[in-house]
């Protein structure tokens, strides 16, 4: 809105800078001020913490953290037990993960248009994608590590295939329907079956998507403890044994953060940085990925 | 989607000239019964993986409760969540405090996470220049990708220090006093305890409420916007009468999911929040939530009803999340009948 200006007419003056105009004016003012200032104060907490990592990460950050397996307390070590379980782990949990919901997520976007069943399957993923990881926690306890007797690496593999299941089984929905109709049809024209239709065009041309999706999950499911806190434990040594409890970063971080040994929070910081580093590589890279997708 | 219907008479066709004939009818009758096969495979192979996931849910629910059973039965429901003792040496487990500190770092953190989810959902759809839309979304949604336990460490190492040292000492002073709630603020500055957790649980719920608001605004019919703006309103009038009410019902959703996340989230308050069974009336004291008091002591609970105290606590978790997730996504769901997108 222009400004009052010197020869307007008297009415013009008038209604600009009558008090119900200022003070309209005002607090359009401050409420935008108090807008741009929350958006401040997120990016502020986002560039603080991302700092904090990187100074007390790097500082830690020694080639002996991958040579060396976790120290008892008071004397050097590294991390390597950790990452490699957290790898193993993480792979096993997605092997498993991503095929489930990749063909869950099939069937939702391919069979399951407006029947009740499907409606409520989706309401029950959307419901699993925020629930607390905690939980998924008890639950792998009660039916994997209370029955065989001993946390395991299977265990934890299990509660981490669980976490990954829904975003994949969105995911993969989203993508899908977002295949234009027209190709099918033509597929189907042409003689194609169901599946074929599916499994070679659909999946196609949703391939991008379906693997952003399989990448969200491996983000998301490497920075998880809570559920890993009693599945899979922890082990001080270097193990790759998955029937037995086996180290992870989270939870060595936890461990590790929470003891007053300095050399032990050290470590904890350099496995922050490294979990984090990934995960964030892996956000860019899904959503890179995922650009080729609405491109192509 | 059934085989063409063409396919069905030749392949009778096929059959009565009794295959003698070197025309391929009956092989086409044979890949057309195959295809179909496989097509009844592979719906019912997906049906399968579709219902797994479904029944996940239900097998949770299902574990938790028979895990709860014998904490249940021996103090009751209404005994367990009125009780504020928890002694593993007497036996004596009570849901209270736990309870208690789970609902009360959530409120603070929506109190602190709504204002600012909103105030940046409105600066990305309102006031943001294009070109810096997409950076500034992403930022914000990358504190949704740091991990839990990295908001815990930095909790703990960053934020729970200054605030001991600078915040606490001064809201003491300045509100401690006041009548009513002059006693949430009074005690020693430790920088651990429910403020702490419900401050960092603030941030993480932030990329989760101002997404979903930032896509209800821009789902507000433009024309709506600019016959409001025609008449003289300013940005904020305009937000305030026209965006707000016509979003209420996603921006409703987009709180409920906050208050979700909130609620449930472990490890962040699991390093500042404290770990003691108390009831304090003060917020900058140490208490605990049902998902930390899990955290720290699941994996060393010994003896059958310990454990089942423990579970008993997550299956209330997991009712008091599973309601209000559920209120959120039927909220959302409206939201989006409402604007005719299939959902």
């Amino acid at each position: 809105m222009p400004p009052p200006a010197a020869g307007h007419s008297a009415a013009y003056t008038e209604v600009y800078s009558s008090a119900l105009y200022r003070r309209r004016r005002w607090t359009n003012r401050v409420a935008l001020t108090l807008s741009v200032a929350t958006m401040a104060i997120g990016l502020v907490f986002l560039a603080w913490i991302l700092t904090t990592l990187a100074v007390r990460g790097l500082v830690a950050l020694r080639p002996v953290v991958f040579l060396q397996s976790t120290p008892p307390p008071g004397s050097a070590g590294g991390l390597i037990n950790a990452i490699a379980g957290s790898l193993l782990m993480t792979a096993v949990g997605i092997l498993v993960g991503a095929p489930v919901g990749i063909l869950a997520g099939t069937w939702l976007a391919e069979f399951g248009k407006g029947n009740w069943f499907a409606e409520t399957a989706r309401f029950v993923n959307d419901i699993l994608l925020s629930a607390p990881s905690i939980i998924i926690g008890l639950f792998v306890y009660a039916v994997m590590v209370a029955r065989m007797g001993h946390f395991s690496g299977w265990a934890g593999a299990m509660a981490l295939a669980i976490i990954a299941i829904p975003i994949v089984v969105r995911t993969t929905e989203d993508m899908l329907r977002l295949v234009p109709v027209s190709l099918r049809e033509a597929a189907a024209a042409l003689g194609a079956s169901r599946w074929k239709v599916v499994v070679l065009i659909a999946f196609r041309s949703a391939r991008s998507g379906i693997l952003t999706g399989v990448l969200l999950a491996v983000a998301r499911v490497s920075g998880e403890t809570a559920p890993l806190l009693f599945t899979a434990l922890n082990n001080q040594f270097w193990s790759a044994n998955m029937n037995a409890p086996i180290a992870n970063l989270p939870v060595v971080i936890f461990q590790f953060a929470m003891s007053p040994y300095a050399d032990w929070v050290k470590l904890a910081w350099a496995g922050s940085l490294l979990i984090t580093l990934s995960v964030l590589v892996l956000n860019v890279v899904a959503r890179i990925v995922f650009r080729q997708q609405k491109a192509g | 989607m059934s085989a063409p219907p063409s396919i069905a008479p030749a392949a009778s066709a096929g059959r009565a000239a009794g295959g003698a004939s070197p025309f391929p009818q009956g092989h086409v009758a044979a890949r057309a019964r195959g295809q179909r096969l496989a097509d009844r495979l592979f719906q019912g192979g997906t049906l399968f993986f579709a219902f797994l996931v479904f029944s996940l849910l239900a097998a949770i629910l299902l574990s938790l409760y028979l895990g709860s059973r014998p904490a249940l039965d021996r103090f009751g429901f209404l005994g367990f969540v009125r009780s504020r003792e928890w002694n593993p040496v007497t036996q004596q487990f009570g849901g209270l405090v736990q309870i208690y500190g789970t609902l009360v770092t959530s409120a603070i953190a929506m109190l602190f996470g709504i204002p600012i989810s909103f105030g940046i959902a409105l600066f990305v759809t309102e006031l943001c220049p294009r070109w810096l839309k997409r950076p500034l979304s992403t930022a914000i949604e990358l504190l949704a990708a740091i991990p839990s336990i990295i908001y815990g460490m930095w909790g703990l190492f960053v934020l729970a220090p200054l605030l001991a040292d600078h915040v606490q000492p001064w809201v003491t002073d300045h509100l401690g006093g006041w009548p009513l709630v002059g006693g949430l603020f009074q005690g020693p500055p430790l920088g651990i305890g429910m403020f702490t957790a419900g401050l960092i649980l603030a941030i993480m719920v932030i990329p989760f409420i101002s997404a979903v608001m930032r896509d209800v605004f821009e789902a507000v019919p433009a024309i709506l916007k600019e016959s409001t703006y025609a008449v003289g309103a300013t940005t904020w009038e305009v937000v305030s009468h026209i965006v707000l009410p016509y979003a209420r019902v996603g921006v409703a959703g987009g709180i409920m999911l906050g208050l979700g996340r909130a609620l449930g989230e472990t490890m962040a308050v699991t390093f500042v929040i404290g770990n003691a069974h108390e009831l304090n009336t003060s917020l900058f004291l140490p208490g605990n939530t049902i998902s930390s008091n899990l955290a720290n002591e699941f994996a060393e609970a010994v003896g059958g009803l310990y454990t089942s105290s423990l579970i008993a606590l997550g299956l209330i978790l997991f009712i008091i999340t599973f309601i209000v997730l559920a209120f959120s996504k039927l909220l959302l769901l409206r939201l989006q009948r409402m604007e005719g997108r299939p959902s």
